[in-house]
């Protein structure tokens, strides 16, 4: 059994970040994984990388931009096709709580 | 501010939609007024597959910004993905910039009064993408996406506040400068320019700060006054009373004007920034930064030390002149042609001012076009007409609209200068009044000013002072 | 029995099209009968788009008759359900886009539809691209075509199994950490991942944004070169796409290889390999020398730490590219009385467990306290095999290895195992974290007859290196895998 490399707290507030309601036995099996995961990701700190710069993207650089011009017309019914519901031209929600 | 022995500590984050005709990352329009979800698009709306694809235009109005601020402009930087759920954020996410931002460090400089202008500095300058709106209904919310991805600049300056009018100046000189540099119109009651303050007190002489409230939902200069007044307050009470201040965040209460903690939200925002990975960094060339700041407009502090150079104006007047961008731009439009700025300055501060004031009109409606009032002080200037006959003009201008030369032709209120007239009009009076003659050339000079005003009257008041003065002192003499 | 026009490669049936021997409507109608005969045991499609692919073939046909008809014209091709199409449901193999509909085409679909290909469905894959196996779909598994009981690879599995089982002449997939050529390996088909950057991500549905690529594949390497050509290139839309010019890769593939320096690299001959695998691959590059190539031994030190760091940098960035996936604009909407339950029901609902798995993980590697030990971390390693591959390739044109450890494994045999699942991809994925262009070309069979894949790997925009190797390899009589018995 892999050693706890993080609790079933840190995974509920994890869950909670990411607004996944898990069930009891989900929680406790994301447990066993994550510290699984996170113990093979440990091998990582073999490798000295203090001086080393992190890669985020691997394209040609440079900045592609585009002109300050309005080319999408007015679809809103288009963009409002998928809406599991709508009033009118709004997407309608349950209530917004904090 | 009740106590002394405190001062209160303040800093301002601004937030400003900028004037662009289209998204930060899409080609869609950016008016305000559209129909609900009419200006989206499947990247703005954050469906799958899509991509942010930056605006050129955004980028030179927020360097413009930046130059006009004195910040430095980081030749990289890098966008990072924002964080959090809320109906209003299409992709869950952000797209703004966390640690290394467009513009870094700069200030603000607050129009002084007498001695030295005060400095607010900034921290930093960055974009970002604004988020859609919610509208709360009964048991449900509408959500539009219309304003999602619009483009904002957000002004973080350093807490170098001092008082609530020193925040209100500061947001002032910084929302007259967003509009000089065309980066934003600043309207706060529209929106587009939204402001959090971060408030804190410490004893008076202390350097370390005080723990901070952040007090969101401010959309009015008043708002932003009164809320700084009552935390303060409120803190100062707290304090004392050797109650530790926690760091919140609070809402303004327009109804009750009292800050409130915002409902305690289970878990604090963990953002969880990371560097945006569909957008490389943002290279700005030196030479691009050097060609905006040749093209670069005016800036209000700007043309404050130029008015107060080359027009002789006092701080005060050149502060007055450059409050707002129209009056600023008014007053130049009214100077060519005329010698005394002097002059002009002030019939801008007193008559046109006024005129809109008490019109509650813009500027441009309510006042004649800048170049007929400067029409109007020409007049002045050649003796055309005398200064109280220019306001009567201006004033009648002012209702009806019409040019300077029209309005004084019909309100006849041309200036007489003509010796040979006034000459008469002297001769009339002093024939008249040979009593009074007589006991003037006795020894009575105070009698002066009655001539004066008779020679005046008979001129039905439209003699020229100047000419009026030397004839008349003539003819007295003998 | 049918005139089996779903067997022709595309250079074949592109001949016979503009002959006007055959039709695209014949060609289509042949897959579409292929694809119903074998789909009940296969799995390889989520949508059939029977109406509007005669649609498209019978507007192909038209363009032929005017002699207007470019390379991939008439050609039915699979698409994986990652891109969106307009007007056809998009599901990424999850519940949670529920009936989606996109109102837009993703670019290399709308460069696809100018050329005149024809679409006959959408393809089954690892749900949100998130596999090995295809068996993380929402959608039941894809099966190997070679061997029903064994998985088609993932995660474009049913892209994979579709062409191999002849029931289009090529399709799309993607790949981010091996998804192209781990089902290519396996089920005895070409795929190519070109390098980062050399293929428009828009309107592919995001996975991990700095790894995803869009990629052909294909019967031939002819063929994906060609479907490649189609698709590469400049996009407006896509920030992060090159606009370098797409050279025509077809004219590569002289089918010379002498002089061709062919790097080896010894950390990817490990212990845990198939045995056959390593004979499969070995025995190519014997070949490929006694053609003119010289192989040289060279070091990708950081190989092992490779995993690691891909599954901190590309569950971080998926973390955030599916955060969307909430059931306020479109998809999955689960019953709630308030915006947070609308969030938590729905994505609980809706994702699978290796998704909702990969979201934790992503989301702890970013949270507060753990951004540094975790997902800079794996960004800082991703420099160093980025550096290793630099180095490498100042003494070798391409890099030849393995595609995958072993041969396609049992249904259910890793599925208890997220960590073993990820391992199968330990030779493909350091070409993702390094942005360079890979591809997979069958080079031999195990003693169950399933298929090996030689990777051919090539540094940033060299596509045509690797593509002439593979032409070349493939016309000296490759290894052509036995047609499954379907």
């Amino acid at each position: 059994m892999a050693e706890e490399k993080i609790s079933l707290e840190q995974v509920r507030h994890v869950a909670r970040l990411a607004r996944l309601e898990l069930a009891p036995a989900e929680e406790q099996r994301l447990q066993i994984e994550m510290s699984e995961m996170l113990g093979y990701v440990d091998q990582l700190n073999e490798l000295d990388t203090g001086a080393v710069e992190p890669t985020a993207q691997v394209g040609e650089s440079g900045t592609p931009v585009r002109e300050d011009a309005v080319t999408n017309p007015p679809a809103a019914d288009a963009m409002l096709a998928n809406a599991p519901a709508r009033e009118g031209f709004f997407f309608k929600v349950p209530k917004i709580i904090e | 501010m009740n106590d002394d022995s405190y001062e209160a500590v303040i800093g301002l984050e601004v937030h400003a939609h900028m004037l662009t005709r289209s998204k930060l990352f899409c080609g869609c329009a950016t008016d305000f007024g559209a129909p609900p979800n009419h200006n989206v698009c499947p990247v703005c709306m954050g469906m799958p597959g899509v991509l942010p694809v930056l605006n050129r235009h955004v980028v030179e109005l927020a360097i413009r910004t930046g130059l006009a601020a004195h910040s430095k402009i980081e030749p990289h930087s890098v966008f990072a993905r924002k964080s959090y759920f809320y109906p209003d954020l299409p992709k869950g996410y952000q797209i703004s910039q966390y640690d290394q931002p467009l513009c870094r460090g700069g200030y603000i400089e607050l129009p002084a009064r007498e001695g030295e202008a005060r400095r607010i500095r900034l921290v930093r300058i960055h974009l970002e993408e604004d988020a859609g709106k919610n509208i709360h209904a009964e048991s449900a919310s509408l959500v539009d996406f219309n304003r999602s991805g619009v483009p904002l600049m957000e002004i973080v300056s350093e807490p170098d506040i001092r008082s609530p009018e020193e925040a209100v100046a500061y947001l002032h000189e910084l929302r007259e400068m967003l509009r000089s540099l065309g980066a934003s119109d600043g309207k706060m009651e529209e929106g587009s320019l939204r402001c959090d303050v971060n408030v804190s007190v410490r004893p008076r002489g202390a350097t370390e700060l005080g723990a901070r409230t952040e007090i969101k939902n401010l959309n009015s200069f008043r708002f932003v006054e009164k809320a700084i007044v009552y935390e303060v307050n409120r803190q100062i009470e707290e304090v004392a009373a050797g109650r530790r201040i926690p760091q919140e965040t609070h809402l303004w209460d327009p109804e009750r004007e009292v800050t409130r903690p915002m409902r305690s939200k289970e878990f604090a925002n963990d953002y969880r920034y990371f560097p945006e990975p569909d957008l490389p960094p943002l290279i700005v060339p030196s030479d691009l930064v050097e060609n905006i700041r040749t093209a670069m407009p005016e800036m209000p502090a700007e043309r404050r030390a130029r008015y107060i150079r080359e027009f002789e104006l006092s701080a005060y007047e050149a502060g007055v002149l450059t409050s707002e961008l129209e009056v600023a731009e008014y007053f130049e439009a009214m100077l060519p042609g005329l010698r005394n700025r002097k002059s002009a300055a002030n019939w801008v501060m007193t008559e046109v001012l006024r005129a809109a004031n008490e019109s509650a009109k813009p500027l441009t409606e309510a006042a004649p076009k800048p170049q007929e009032t400067g029409a109007l002080l020409k007049m002045v200037e050649k003796s055309q007409i005398s200064l109280n006959a220019a306001k009567s003009a201006f004033a009648a201008m002012c209702r009806s609209g019409k040019g300077a030369e029209a309005t004084v032709a019909e309100l006849g209120l041309t200036q007489v200068s003509d010796e040979t007239a006034i000459a008469e009009a002297c001769d009339r009076v002093l024939a008249a009044e040979s009593a009074k003659l007589a006991e003037y050339r006795a020894g009575r000079d105070k009698l002066y000013g009655f001539f004066v005003g008779a020679v005046m009257k008979a001129m039905g008041g439209k003699g020229n002072p100047k000419v009026v003065n030397e004839v008349l002192r003539r003819k007295l003499a003998g | 029995m049918g005139s089996e026009l779903n067997r022709l490669t595309i250079t074949e049936a592109r001949e016979r099209l503009r002959r006007r021997e055959i039709t695209s409507r014949e060609l289509t109608r042949d897959c579409l009968e292929r694809i119903a005969a074998v789909e009940p045991r296969l799995n390889a499609f989520i949508t059939v788009s029977e109406t509007e692919a005669m649609a498209q073939a019978e507007a192909a046909d038209r363009r032929f008759a005017q002699g207007d008809a470019p390379d991939l014209c008439g050609i039915p091709l699979g698409i994986k359900d990652i891109y969106c199409t307009r007007g056809v449901r998009t599901t990424c193999a999850s519940k949670i886009l529920g009936d989606f509909t996109p109102p837009f085409d993703a670019t290399v679909i709308e460069k696809l539809r100018v050329a005149g290909a024809v679409f006959v469905g959408k393809t089954n894959l690892d749900e949100f691209a998130m596999g090995s196996s295809t068996e993380n779909s929402a959608f039941g598994p894809t099966r190997n075509p070679h061997d029903l009981e064994r998985v088609a690879g993932g995660s474009s599995g049913g892209s994979a199994a579709a062409v191999a089982a002849d029931e289009c002449l090529a399709a799309l997939g993607t790949d981010t950490g091996g998804s192209i050529r781990l089902p290519a390996s396996y089920c005895g088909v070409t795929g190519i991942k070109p390098t980062y950057s050399r293929v428009s991500r828009y309107g592919v549905i995001a996975y991990a944004s700095s790894l995803d690529q869009v990629g052909p594949f294909a019967r031939t390497v002819r063929d994906a070169a060609m479907v490649l050509r189609a698709v590469a290139g400049a996009d407006p839309r896509d920030s992060t796409c090159s606009a370098r010019p797409v050279p025509d890769y077809e004219a590569a593939l002289t089918g010379e290889v002498r002089g061709m320096r062919i790097g080896v690299p010894r950390e990817y001959f490990v212990e845990g390999m198939d045995a056959a695998v390593e004979a499969a691959v070995r025995g190519s590059l014997k070949k490929l020398e006694a053609m003119g190539a010289r192989t040289v031994e060279i070091s990708l030190p950081h190989t092992s730490y490779a995993v690691a760091a891909y599954y901190l940098i590309a569950t971080a960035e998926a973390s955030a590219n599916l955060a969307r996936y909430d059931g306020v604009r479109y998809g999955l909407r689960v019953a709630a009385d308030n915006n947070i339950e609308l969030y938590n029901r729905t994505r609980a609902q809706g994702f699978g467990a290796e998704v909702k798995r990969r979201i934790m993980l992503g989301t702890f590697a970013l949270s507060a306290g753990y951004y540094d030990a975790y997902y800079l971390k794996g960004q800082k390693v991703r420099t160093l095999i980025r550096r290793d591959f630099e180095r490498a390739f100042a003494s070798c044109d391409l890099i030849a290895a393995p595609v995958a450890p072993t041969t396609a494994f049992r249904l259910g045999e890793k599925t208890d195992d997220p960590l073993k699942m990820y391992l199968s991809d330990i030779f493909t994925i350091s070409v993702n974290l390094a942005g360079l262009p890979g591809m997979s070309v069958p080079c031999g069979a195990d003693g169950h007859g399933m298929p090996i894949g030689l990777q051919l790997i090539g540094p940033p925009f060299g596509e045509e290196a690797i593509l002439r190797a593979g032409d070349a390899w493939e016309r000296s009589g490759g290894f052509a895998p036995r047609t499954p018995q379907l």
